[in-house]
């Protein structure tokens, strides 16, 4: 029987936005391990990390309650899953401060009244490599490996906001496995050692700050390099869009030749499961991950 | 100085931190700040904050109201949540550096320029006018936020970037007239808008 989760998407994951391939790829894996995700109907953006100048605390916290008070009445009996980090940890720490602060709990059930809405606030809210580490597991992810990424060497870049503040499984802050036990669990090799493994890339900041974002992005991908990364894993989007896209950018700031594909773990999976390089999403790669496409292709 | 700016210090004259455990959110957690620095040492953006937060945190309990509220080091936080993780005193320092910044912005203390504060006004602007982010229109404002000659030359700089997005269906030109939205508009505005009151009543209140 497949395993239900209430999903809630996120706005970069809509058709035309930075990290629809993200969805794409995620969709492929999940029916290949026999996950169902029900969309939240009319969910909201979470306010991200960056919502905070405009809108205050309860505001912000709202809009997580809304998509939660959906979620409870749409799918009552599912976690809630998200895939996009900081949707993640928004609604994760909404639904924690309403269950903390009788204030903010006050509040928020008098804003969500205007909108017709109530909510009880017992559910869990996770992430979805929550579900592929805790509810599927290794071992049942490598049974449905078709081809394995034989030969690949891959850095994973867990980055912020999947690791902190509320870490993956009890994992370490410092230097958590989950990624690497992903990359394994397909077939190709994993760089333990990565050092930049759990850095910053700027997050939203590399919009308003670019230049000091680029010199945080610089490192990540200079310690995948020289650790002979053929590319780098992540499960953020952002994390995913600031190491990609910006590269001929800091290449023309720092003098560098990158040119190393960064995927989602999901792209990874869809390969590794047989699905083709579309319903993989590796036309989404700004920088083309050559050996994935070459794998797809076989 | 705006009138609640004004009317806030004048109700706290001499205790900050007071008015910081009152308005600002998770405010009351400064208190627990033993100087250790580790937040100072764990930050990405380390070099580029003219004060650190365990600097922001012994400014605060020192008085510091203008100088804390008008600089522009909470503005630095990428949310990268490393000084959460490592602070021994478990301060969740990235919610009071954003609860700082709100609350700065508010009495309209911010540095004219600081570019992040401007990019998360628009970025809050862009998703609660349809309930969704629409990126494309959220790029093209930001290029344009210190004007129109600026925009033209960030646009063009970036030119190659945009096309990337295009080519793999990551940005999307029919973004800009109409994009994803929320189906109830009017109850997602209701909800903002009373979020919104109740918070500002509960600061007004404190400054009387």
């Amino acid at each position: 029987m497949s395993k239900e989760y209430s999903f809630y998407p996120g706005c970069s994951s809509q058709s035309g936005a930075s990290s629809s391939n993200y969805l794409t790829s995620v969709n492929a894996m999940c029916e290949e391990l026999d996950i169902k995700l029900n969309t939240i109907d009319d969910w909201n953006c979470c306010a991200a990390s960056i919502g905070y100048a405009g809108g205050g605390e309860l505001p912000r916290v709202s809009l997580s309650a809304r998509n939660i008070a959906l979620s409870e009445k749409q799918h009552p009996e599912q976690d809630i899953v998200a895939t996009c980090a900081a949707c993640w940890l928004a609604t994760r720490e909404a639904s924690e401060r309403i269950k903390e602060s009788t204030k903010i709990k006050e509040g928020t059930g008098l804003a969500l009244k205007e909108a017709g809405l109530e909510m009880k606030n017992d559910k869990n809210v996770r992430h979805m490599v929550e579900v592929l580490v805790e509810d599927i597991g290794m071992a049942a992810i490598t049974d449905k490996v078709k081809k394995p990424l034989e030969g690949l060497k891959i850095a994973g870049y867990v980055g912020c906001q999947t690791n902190r503040p509320f870490g993956i499984d009890g994992e370490s802050f410092e230097n958590p496995q989950y990624l690497d036990n992903m990359v394994e669990a397909v077939g190709a090799e994993p760089i333990r050692s990565y050092e930049k493994k759990v850095s910053c890339c700027g997050g939203a900041l590399a919009f308003s700050e670019p230049d000091k974002s680029f010199n945080l992005i610089k490192p990540i991908l200079e310690s995948a390099m020289d650790n002979g990364a053929d590319m780098i894993v992540t499960p953020c989007p952002v994390c995913q869009m600031n190491t990609e896209v910006y590269q001929d950018k800091i290449n023309e700031k720092f003098g560098t030749n990158f040119n190393i594909p960064v995927v989602y773990y999901s792209t990874l999976m869809s390969v590794a499961f047989g699905r083709s390089a579309a319903d993989s999403a590796l036309n989404g790669q700004v920088i083309q991950a050559e050996k994935l496409n070459a794998i797809a292709a076989k | 100085m705006s009138d609640l700016n004004q009317a806030l210090a004048t109700k706290y004259k001499g205790n900050f931190l007071k008015e910081v455990i009152d308005n600002v959110e998770e405010g009351d957690m400064v208190q627990m700040c033993m100087q250790c620095g580790v937040c100072a040492g764990s930050c990405p953006m380390g070099p580029h904050w003219e004060h650190t937060p365990q600097k922001i945190f012994m400014m605060i309990r020192a008085n510091k109201r203008e100088e804390v509220l008008a600089s522009d080091s909470m503005w630095m936080c990428t949310s990268c949540y490393n000084c959460i993780a490592r602070c021994p005193r478990e301060l969740p320092i990235t919610h009071i550096m954003h609860g700082l910044a709100t609350y700065a912005k508010r009495l309209n203390l911010v540095p004219k320029t600081q570019p992040t504060a401007k990019f998360a006004q628009l970025f809050w602007n862009n998703l609660t006018s349809k309930g969704r982010v629409n990126e494309l229109k959220l790029g093209i404002s930001l290029y344009f936020m210190n004007g129109f000659g600026e925009g033209v030359k960030t646009a063009m700089a970036n030119q190659k970037l945009g096309l990337n997005m295009l080519k793999t269906k990551r940005m999307a030109i029919n973004e800009a007239w109409g994009g994803h939205s929320v189906k109830d508009k009017s109850g997602f505005h209701a909800m903002l808008k009373k979020a919104a009151e109740i918070e500002s009543d509960s600061i007004e209140a404190n400054s009387k």
